[in-house]
């Protein structure tokens, strides 16, 4: 990138699965400070690890300004309770909720809850179908569906609450399913939350390109981000915004990055291990390519100290980042329009 | 032997139960807010600890209520998933418990007691369990499995389905691990899993039951902490403790291992005048003219919207034969057109219009403590006397400010009585209410 073309301005998310539960408050507040725009929890079965949504959930009323945005599975779950308990977190956060759709791979997953193994295409066939579970039922409410009108005694306008009337399709592999609605509550502040997901799993033969907002990008290693990134728009098309995954393990405390790589865990990410300053280098340059890119570091408290210190304010003044959102709702950070409602009875287009 | 004797605590606690949704709760008035927005949540869960309140409890919507066959229209309606409100709320608050009700029907035990630590965890040791049951068909049709369960099994199911979440969080050998391995094979699911989390500062989630039928209060008094029950008049409350004793004692537990809390409303005041003038409005907020119609169109099953609510109940017959199962209500199952003969005759003998049939039905009449706030104190400091129940479920009518006057006058009078707490004992819920940490069983599989 030469600087005589305009400058992108992206994204930051952290992953604050290190934190755990006991250090939530803190980790979040300190992520917001240093200007990270979204904060996600991961939610794969580990020992210690506390539900993903609730930590989000937890996180909503201490911040301001950063989304919050939970893993939640979509195989082994009840579609009808993680879309109320996603529109809650809409709800909790002021507007700031999304969801990374996850697709159990494990066994052991499956024998907690008494369900056949799912795998193969059949994971994308069940993230698919909880995720029209969702978005429905989300939609289930319009906006303008409480009315509290004392005259005639009606809270709400029963002709603006719809049934979801959601069945899995012919070709569903596994047991088929139903889905009457209307949600329990009513339709999120943002309308419909954004939902991300792993590009591994969407595209043709997948969860469709239409069903996500934004797919998580990840590559064998740094050098080939850029390239994936690309790869991948061309692949899903312009509506959907891309967010490239990176591990972080940076020079910190005294001690060189790669010797704080091995108490660091493997997890299939690209990744960069050296200075605060060669970690600037590349986000600036992935985020002319990316629309946001989500960190993921190798010790949070370390990490997010340099990177508060040092990274964020660099890429801050070269204008590499989007200044936080005030009062603003995760769609709106996404760049993404307001939702419409699929069962809007009234063709105004006020509030759109 | 003193364990099989009960002792008063001669102390009472209050709970709130926010409901938030239903007749209950006014939305007619100026005062009347947001029952979704966040900001109400915090502001009714600060005054209650505010006020020492030992639990807030949420309740769980599955599907919402019904009328002749469309969503009901003239009630408050929509309310948030109780975990994750709960788990929000657990960051604005330090001491108060935070009770989820759910069900032991459309849950995995699994994947609920997961949540469930996670929210204790995450509230340092605060969270509850409200366990209740469903069985219709027209709830499970927001849910994979459907309707599967018969209402004669649900006790059995939800016994099962509580004892294998006990196994869950009895999983973990020492607070750090490692975890045994829990299974479970029975009629409606089976669980193999290796559990995730520790056990909390409270050792597990507190566990509340509501069941009222003799089965209900045998797996109350045999796996709950806490009943929250339907008995708040003192002669039954005080009935209804002497049965809970009993069945505890019976159940191999000590007589006072089981807590009872009621469901209640208050309506105070300065005066027994104003409060008894204050109560009139509030009856008349929650049931109006549209609703007295709608409540009797449901048993009915017919439109019924030119009777005139302040006139006699309609003399025509209801057009079916079974009341719906849509309201979830005691009356499930009972014979419409019987019902209604006797709801003429009952409304012709003490005279009162559709609309006051209706109050009479639905408000909750028992468990209302109407007066000014020396008089219900001077109440409640009985029920503490003599160990008539451990405290009041509240359900407040007013969203966000019902609680105000409760902790504002109600509180410190009880206070001053010395039968309310003037500080929290501790930081968990078990704790606060003065429970025995539970004792680890043996029974879970050793992970080879």
């Amino acid at each position: 990138m030469t600087s005589s073309e305009e400058n992108r301005a992206g994204f930051l998310a952290i992953e604050l699965d290190g934190a755990g539960y006991e250090n939530l408050a803190a980790a979040v507040l300190a992520a917001e400070s240093a200007g990270f725009h979204v904060a996600t929890f991961k939610d794969t079965p580990e020992a210690g690890r506390a539900n993903a949504l609730q930590r989000a959930a937890f996180a909503g009323p201490v911040t301001r300004t950063i989304a919050v945005v939970p893993e939640v599975d979509t195989v082994y779950t009840e579609p009808f309770h993680v879309s109320t308990q996603l529109a809650s977190l809409d709800y909790v956060s002021g507007g700031r909720a999304g969801w990374i759709v996850t697709a159990a791979e494990s066994p052991e997953a499956a024998a907690a809850v008494g369900r056949s193994f799912v795998q193969g295409g059949a994971l994308t066939q069940e993230a698919a179908a909880s995720i029209e579970v969702s978005r429905r039922l989300w939609d289930s409410w319009e906006d303008d569906a409480v009315i509290r009108d004392v005259a005639t005694g009606r809270y709400i306008d029963v002709d603006k609450l719809h049934y979801a009337d959601f069945e899995t399709p012919a070709d569903f592999t596994g047991p088929a399913y139903s889905v009457k609605g209307p949600s329990i509550i009513p339709r999120p502040l943002q309308g419909q939350l954004p939902v991300l997901a792993a590009a591994s799993l969407v595209g043709e033969g997948l969860v469709p390109a239409e069903a996500v907002d934004a797919v998580l990008v990840t590559a064998p290693t740094p050098e080939l981000l850029s390239a994936e990134i690309r790869d991948v728009r061309a692949r899903l098309g312009a509506s959907v915004a891309v967010v490239a995954e990176l591990d972080v393990v940076l020079d910190a405390r005294g001690q060189a990055a790669e010797s704080r790589v091995v108490t660091s865990r493997q997890s299939g990410l690209a990744r960069f291990v050296g200075s605060a300053a060669g970690l600037t280098e590349l986000l600036d340059s992935l985020l002319q390519e990316a629309d946001g890119v989500r960190l993921h570091p190798a010790d949070l408290s370390v990490e997010l100290d340099e990177l508060s210190r040092v990274v964020l304010p660099e890429l801050r003044r070269r204008g590499s980042l989007r200044a936080p959102l005030q009062d603003g709702t995760f769609r709106e950070l996404l760049g993404l329009a307001p939702a419409e409602n699929r069962y809007a009875t009234t063709a105004s287009g006020s509030g759109k | 032997m003193t364990r099989d004797i009960f002792q008063p605590s001669g102390q009472i606690q209050f709970g709130i139960f926010f409901q938030g949704v239903n007749s209950g709760t006014i939305w007619k008035a100026a005062e009347s807010g947001s029952q979704t927005d966040f900001e109400s949540f915090r502001r009714l869960v600060q005054t209650a600890e505010r006020g020492k309140f030992a639990a807030f409890f949420l309740g769980e919507g599955l599907r919402l209520r019904e009328h002749l066959g469309r969503p009901h229209a003239l009630d408050v309606v929509g309310r948030p998933d109780a975990q994750t409100m709960l788990a929000a709320l657990a960051a604005v608050t330090k001491n108060i418990g935070l009770v989820a009700t759910q069900n032991t029907t459309y849950n995995d035990p699994a994947d609920l007691a997961h949540r469930l630590s996670s929210l204790d965890l995450i509230s340092g040791g605060r969270a509850a369990w409200n366990i209740v049951t469903t069985d219709n068909a027209w709830t499970g049709a927001n849910f994979r499995r459907g309707g599967y369960l018969d209402h004669a099994d649900r006790y059995k199911h939800a016994e099962a389905f509580v004892e294998t979440a006990k196994r869950i969080w009895d999983s973990w050998e020492t607070a750090s691990g490692p975890a045994r391995r829990v299974l479970h094979e029975g009629q409606h699911y089976t669980v193999d899993v290796k559990p995730l989390l520790p056990r909390s500062a409270q050792y597990r989630p507190v566990l509340f039951q509501a069941g009222d039928s003799p089965e209900g209060r045998d797996f109350a008094a045999r796996q709950a902490d806490v009943i929250f029950s339907a008995h708040p008049k003192f002669d039954d409350a005080v009935e209804f403790r002497r049965d809970i004793v009993a069945r505890s004692i019976a159940a191999g537990r000590g007589a006072n291992a089981v807590q009872i809390m009621p469901a209640s409303e208050f309506i105070l005041a300065a005066t027994d005048q104003e409060a008894r003038e204050k109560k009139d409005w509030v009856r008349s907020l929650q049931i109006g003219p549209q609703q007295a119609i709608a409540y009797l169109e449901q048993f009915w099953g017919r439109e019924l919207s030119s009777y005139d609510p302040d006139g006699p109940l309609p003399e025509i017959d209801p057009v079916v034969e079974e009341t719906s199962e849509t309201r979830g209500s005691g009356f499930h199952g009972a014979k419409a057109r019987q019902l209604a003969d006797q709801w003429r005759a009952e409304a012709k003998d003490k005279g009162l219009s559709i609309r006051q049939f209706v109050t009479s039905k639905t408000a909750r009449i028992d468990a209302t403590f109407t007066g000014s706030y020396t008089a219900v104190a001077d109440h409640l400091a009985e029920y503490a006397r003599v160990g008539a129940v451990d405290g009041f479920n509240i359900s407040p009518w007013l969203v966000p400010t019902g609680l105000d006057d409760i902790v504002n006058h109600l509180v410190p009078e009880l206070q001053e009585r010395g039968v309310y707490p003037t500080e929290y004992r501790g930081t968990t819920l078990r704790e606060n209410l003065g429970l025995e940490t539970p004792v680890r069983s043996t029974e879970s599989v050793r992970v080879p």
